[in-house]
């Protein structure tokens, strides 16, 4: 078997001591092939930023680890791009220097850097704004010069934490269909975390959905509908039918954490 | 079929929303009011206070001695100038103040910083901080005395004492304010430590410690008086001690207010420079 770009083997990590802490990942295992685009999707707090924090090389995993292309992850490295939930634009710079920060590290010279920015800033469709400031534009522009910030150094993996959750549903429609765009030209594999199922299964080869917190990969779903892909793909009945089994899986351990929480008082948990 | 009710309504279709633009809300919980109403409120409000102070004084409803008039405040202010006093108390004043202020910020910007992020060294030094932040500079003029002498450095040491451990505390907050997320993006990018500290935690930090600035530069300026408490020849608040003892009262009221403006221009300098300079602080 080929061997996989991103590889998780039995991670678990919880936060504080072992004996007073919170269990949040338990048992993961993943694996994402070269190009993949694979979804990860759970109900709030089951440990899906964490997953992808360890995985970007943020967090120490207490146990298990991480592999990308058979070496193991030690730390953050350039090899992966990631895009947080959060607008993280550097406020005091323009467009063009966000994106350019992003190849500080490079050994580029002057020139090529602004060659790579410009193209990348047109790729995500803000040319004419390279010398805005964030506070001067919307919520979905600024996603996307973080986009294009986390693909200008070229990272191999591209791992993405809800970063279309604060836009609106126009402007995240068109932002789907943005980065898919992006994704099919530049063919890099994407780990993309939502809570949006419509979302999931509309970019993604597979979708993975998590249980409740401490999280574990519950259950996968391939998604065998052709690209690329368009906004109409949503009605189909191959689509639909998916989408039900997906929400009925999420809908199962959102009713237990909620159960959980409610010391067992809710109907139906578990189901 | 016509009735009343379906006519009025199309009559007030139009007019209603001429009506709603026309009123302003002034107290709409955050929102802005017009610039002009918001520049009257703050003039007309000291314009009040010179009013009632007016008729307490000329309509001789309190003795000069707790109250001189307005007039006399000026008379003072004007006898001062003359007499090249007021430059001589102003200039001494104005140095100790920037030189004390200086050496606080000069410390507290790198202590505050280090403190903001590793909570080692602030565990460190937190608790010893909130220890002394809470002793009364006052007590501590005759220590200073013992270890500075009575020159100028005993001044600056008042104001640093003043100003230092309130600010650095300040600073720290500032830089904690930075988001998580925003470091994590250094890390991802391959950036160290200490570039994340130079390229992203300072710049991200710096209209907040510029405004930690301006407030405490303000504070420098209350400690004035206890800075020239004791032992010193000239400065704004010497004048107002020596004062005291002849129950001058114009002089002290003439000493307050002109120590209040020199605030309140440092104040506005600071203002006014930091939403020049950080333009990008503000959201649409
Ligand atoms: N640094 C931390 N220290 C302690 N607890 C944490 C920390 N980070 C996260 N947690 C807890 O771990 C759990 C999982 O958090 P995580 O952010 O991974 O969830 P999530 O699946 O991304 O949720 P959401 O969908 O709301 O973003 C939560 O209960 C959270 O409170
Ligand atoms: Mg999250």
């Amino acid at each position: 078997m080929e061997q996989s770009k991103v590889a998780v083997r039995r991670l678990s990590h919880w936060f504080g001591t072992p004996r007073s802490g919170l269990m949040v990942l338990d048992d993961v295992s993943l694996s994402l092939a070269q190009n993949e685009f694979v979804s990860v999707v759970g109900t709030s707090g089951c440990g899906k930023s964490t997953l992808l924090n360890i995985i970007a090389g943020l967090i120490d995993p207490v146990a298990g680890d991480v592999l990308v292309d058979g070496g193991p992850v030690t730390g953050p490295g350039r090899d992966r791009g990631v895009v947080f939930q959060t607008y993280t634009l550097f406020p005091w710079m323009p467009v063009r220097k966000n994106v350019e920060f992003a190849l500080k590290k490079s050994g580029f010279t002057k020139k090529e850097k602004q060659a790579l920015v410009a193209h990348y800033i047109e790729t995500v469709g803000l040319k004419g704004f390279e010398n805005a400031y964030p506070n001067q534009l919307s919520g979905g522009m600024r996603q996307r010069v973080a986009i294009a910030r986390a693909l200008v150094y070229n990272p191999a993996v591209l791992l993405m934490d809800e970063p279309f959750g604060a836009l609106d549903a126009q402007t995240r429609g068109m932002m789907q269909e943005l980065l898919l765009r992006v994704w099919e030209e530049h063919r890099i594999t994407v780990m993309f975390i939502t809570h949006d199922v419509d979302e999931a299964i509309f970019m993604s080869d597979r979708v993975l959905v998590m249980t409740a917190r401490p999280g574990k990969i519950k259950q996968e779903f391939a998604v065998d509908l052709p690209r690329p892909r368009r906004y109409e793909i949503m009605t189909s009945p191959e689509f639909v039918a998916l989408k039900h089994a997906i929400v009925e899986t999420i809908r199962e351990e959102t009713l237990k954490s909620m159960a959980l929480v409610n010391g067992g008082m809710l109907p139906g948990a578990g189901g | 079929m016509e009735t009343s009710p379906a006519r009025d309504l199309e009559f007030e279709g139009p007019a209603s929303p001429v009506r709603r633009r026309n009123r302003v809300k002034l107290l709409a919980l955050r929102e802005d009011i017009p610039r002009s109403v918001y520049l009257l409120a703050g003039t007309g409000f000291i314009a009040a206070v010179l009013v009632a102070w007016s008729i307490a004084t000329y309509g001789g409803y309190i003795s000069d001695l707790f109250l001189p008039t307005p007039t006399a405040i000026i008379d003072e202010g004007v006898r001062q100038y003359e007499r090249g006093i007021l430059v001589q108390d102003a200039r001494a004043s104005i140095y100790r103040i920037v030189v004390g202020w200086f050496i606080a910020t000069l410390c507290a910007v790198p202590i505050g910083v280090l403190m903001g992020n590793f909570k080692l060294i602030e565990g460190l030094l937190e608790p010893f901080i909130d220890l002394v932040r809470y002793m009364p500079v006052v007590a501590l003029v005759p220590l200073t005395i013992l270890w500075a002498g009575i020159g100028d450095e005993q001044k600056f040491l008042i104001l640093f004492i003043g100003t230092f451990f309130q600010e650095v505390l300040l600073i720290m907050d500032n830089v904690k304010t930075v988001p998580h997320d925003l470091i994590r993006v250094g890390y991802t990018l391959g950036l160290s430590r200490f570039e994340i500290l130079r390229d992203i935690i300072l710049p991200a930090s710096l209209p907040g410690v510029w405004d930690t600035f301006r407030i405490t530069l303000g504070w420098t300026w209350t400690y004035l008086v206890v800075a020239e408490l004791v032992a010193a020849r000239d400065g704004l608040g010497r004048r107002i001690m020596e004062a005291q003892r002849y129950l001058a009262t114009e002089q002290i009221i003439f000493g307050i207010i002109f120590i209040g403006f020199l605030g309140l221009v440092t104040d506005y300098f600071f203002k006014i420079t930091g939403t020049y300079l950080f333009k990008w602080t503000k959201e649409r």
